[in-house]
């Protein structure tokens, strides 16, 4: 219902603008450059380009034509303090976009101010049909979602069926593929696609380094499941904290993909970045799939997984199964932290949050069952975003979480899991 | 030397201080839960935040009586216990440590939201509860205290005394308890929860028992803490906190009654030791400000936290006191 405005503004100092008092001492300064600027955006249209605005001084002669730029922003610098009237040429708003009020403002500049400039925009959704596209742009949004939160959980969920540890630190593999892709793409002017496949073999290398360093010397001095779960705790903790040394603590965007216009696609409206992730996830998610049924090392996982004894005894070499997993769940973590990261920013924290909602998608799906976790996470991803169709926003993770809790009283074995898996 | 003798005395007071009676009390709990009973609680920090908010949303906002904020945050945790007691006890262990996290997590998220600011102010958090409770305090709040070279304002000496008290009640209760039958029950179905059923005892209300009464003790934290720092605020209830109180009951030794209060005087010493000698080194220019920086520092304590709690369970999982054969570390 509420796509709605935006022209917005920035401007030098909007503190200043907020406190008269402030103001007015800063006036006996010598006056820079007085002007209004302001930036043309909604949501689903992303920055508008190529709009005419008009300035004009209050006795209706004209400042300046500018055209708003490519990120959206416009500015006139002006010739002093005073009322100016900001006038935008309606004809040059893309399709869909149109004007909830008049296509004029006037505002009064103050000696050295930089002033912003508000006009309401409509994106247009609500008359194109109210509820039903709201509803479908929902599902949408959360199957990209669910499909990130499954890249991510099948490597936790065939690591718990494989060696039976529920890792709390699987969330900072998540992390370090987001971070690392954001280091070689903004710090090492890499394109985004190399990076993160370069992130993805980051990945795959702290998974290994996990299963050999750590988990499988443990395994040998026969540390129990909960010893290990907390030890996955600890290093949870320690990687993350160590990610808010190195990252710190704010968040950032990739340098590539920004701010794209959204594509309308009828129904639902969607960037080209959000589009391509979604395809992406789901081939990644079709090979893995594939790789698991028809391969030798996908058939010895999963048999790994249904029995760790038979297999053994089978011929199968289950340590080499087990890396094999910790190396491509940590991959396929490292590429959901990557396309997490390029719809949601990157951020220290941001694979401890994405954990909890893996563990209520693996709860969901089946603790130990590769197809359990894609379905439960999508399931997951889905409820959480569909969920603001009558929650708030900032609360609709706590949705999800107590969907988790829900299941567990429901049907703890999840929806592809065996009961005896319960205990 | 100056230096080092100032940051001793930095890390006495934390040692000794309401952080470290708050972080005791969230490791007694634990350890009713699981040290004794083999619970896998995650979310003990939401039961200290039910207790802190307890306090602040009764008296702030509701402009009730201290003592029935007090009421309010135990029952609060009573039914926080119960409910995610209810479908996860019967399930393997892991089941309620990854609910007890999540609704630990989904708690705070609730409480720092914008829909639930009308109650708990959002962010931006309550203050100003905690005046009835100092005035109880026998001697002037408003005059500063020496004690062993360390600095204490009259209010934060009271709420350390009672919380040193709460502590001292905590631990008595605990060895009672556990030298009753109903410890005795606890500790078998830690260690053989089958054995136990087969005997006739319902292991499922056992073990809701233990879980309602380490919340009560972590609420009982949260309260403490709150009334310490004078505000109560989500943030401050972060679920790293939770895994603190794990790593110092391990410290000091599980499934002992004095271990988790050992654990967490010691913890705190040695973080703000670490705390303080780190920037002092930063200071003076010992550790250059590029590897380093001061701002870093309050994140560095929590890598300590975790490798700390990575080193001990690996090679001394029944930590200063414990026994190695009642530390319950392994899964059915």
């Amino acid at each position: 219902m509420l796509l709605r405005l935006i022209l917005l503004t920035v401007l030098g100092g909007l503190a200043l603008a907020l406190a008269p008092g402030a103001a007015s001492a800063q006036t006996q300064e010598p006056a820079a450059t007085e002007q209004v600027s302001g930036t043309l955006r909604t949501n689903a249209s992303g920055p508008i380009e190529g709009v005419e605005v008009v300035v004009t001084t209050a006795a209706g002669a004209e400042v300046e034509t500018v055209e708003t730029d490519d990120n959206g922003q416009w500015a006139v610098p002006l010739p002093g303090p005073g009322q100016y009237t900001v006038t935008i040429d309606a004809d040059d708003l893309p399709d869909g976009v149109v004007l909830t009020g008049e296509n004029t403002r006037t505002v009064t500049v103050d000696a050295g101010r930089n002033q912003g400039v508000i006009i309401a925009l409509s994106d247009g959704s609500r008359e194109a049909g109210g509820g039903t596209v709201r509803w479908v742009q929902l599902l949408v949004e959360g199957l990209r979602f669910g499909l990130l939160i499954a890249m991510a959980a099948v490597g936790l969920s065939l690591i718990f069926g494989t060696t039976g540890l529920t890792n709390f630190a699987h969330g900072e593999l998540v992390t370090i593929g987001a971070i690392a892709a954001w280091f070689i793409n903004v710090q090492g002017g890499v394109p985004l696609v190399p990076a993160a496949l370069i992130a993805m073999v980051i990945g795959a290398g702290v998974g290994a380094l996990n299963e050999l360093a750590i988990w499988r010397p443990l395994r040998r001095r026969g540390t129990g499941l909960v010893a290990a779960l907390v030890i996955s705790i600890g290093l949870s903790l320690l990687l993350r904290y160590l990610y808010q040394i190195i990252f710190g603590g704010g968040s950032e965007a990739y340098a590539d993909y920004r701010g794209q216009r959204a594509v309308d696609y009828g129904l639902f409206r969607m960037t080209n970045a959000d589009l391509s992730s979604i395809v992406i996830a789901l081939v990644v998610l079709l090979l893995v799939a594939v790789m698991l049924q028809r391969t030798k090392i996908g058939k010895a996982m999963r048999a790994v997984s249904d029995n760790r004894d038979l297999a053994a005894s089978s011929g199968i070499n289950v340590n080499r199964v087990i890396l094999v997993v910790w190396m491509m769940g940590g991959a396929l973590a490292a590429l959901g932290g990557v396309l997490l990261g390029l719809s949601d920013e990157v951020q220290w924290d941001m694979g401890f949050r994405l954990l909890l909602l893996m563990f209520a998608g693996v709860t969901l799906g089946g603790l130990g069952t590769a197809y359990g976790a894609l379905v439960g996470s999508i399931v997951v991803g889905v409820f959480v975003q569909m969920s603001t169709l009558v929650i708030p926003n900032d609360v609709k993770y706590v949705g999800g979480l107590l969907l988790l809790i829900v299941i567990l009283i429901v049907r703890p074995q999840g929806i592809l899991g065996s009961r005896v898996r319960v205990g | 030397m100056g230096e080092l003798v100032d940051a001793l005395a930095v890390a006495l007071k934390a040692g000794l201080g309401f952080q470290a009676v708050f972080l005791a009390l969230l490791a007694i709990g634990i350890n009713v839960q699981f040290g004794y009973a083999g619970l896998l609680n995650f979310g003990q920090i939401a039961f200290a935040m039910l207790g802190g908010y307890g306090i602040a949303v009764s008296v702030s906002q509701w402009g009730l009586n201290f003592w029935v904020g007090v009421a309010v945050g135990i029952l609060a945790a009573v039914v926080l216990a119960l409910l995610l007691g209810l479908p996860t006890l019967r399930l393997r262990a892991d089941y309620l440590a990854i609910a007890t996290i999540a609704a630990a997590e989904g708690l705070r998220l609730l409480f720092r939201s914008v829909s639930a600011t009308p109650v708990t102010n959002g962010t931006r958090g309550l203050s100003g509860f905690n005046a009835d409770f100092v005035a109880l305090a026998p001697w002037d709040t408003a005059r500063r205290y020496g004690i062993l070279g360390t600095r204490w304002s009259g209010a934060e000496l009271w709420v350390t005394v009672v919380g040193w008290l709460l502590v001292a009640l905590s631990c008595l209760l605990i060895w009672l308890l556990v030298r009753s039958p109903w410890g005795r029950v606890v500790k078998s179905i830690r260690e053989d929860e089958d054995a136990v059923r087969s005997l006739g005892k319902n292991v499922y209300v056992y073990k809701m028992q233990a879980l309602v009464l380490g919340g009560v003790l972590g609420s009982l934290g949260g309260m403490v803490y709150a009334l310490g720092t004078a505000s109560a605020n989500p943030d401050q209830y972060q679920n790293a906190n939770t895994f603190l109180a794990y790593a110092a009951l391990i410290l000091g030794g599980a499934a002992r009654v004095l271990g988790p209060v050992v654990g967490a005087m010691l913890m705190f010493f040695i973080i703000q030791f670490a705390d303080t000698g780190l920037r002092t080194l930063i200071g003076n220019g010992v550790i250059p400000e590029d590897l380093l920086s001061a701002t870093d520092v309050a994140q560095l304590r929590f890598v300590l936290i975790g490798l700390g709690l990575m080193l001990l369970l690996v090679f001394r999982p029944q930590g200063i006191f414990g026994d190695r054969r009642e530390v319950m570390l392994d899964a059915r």
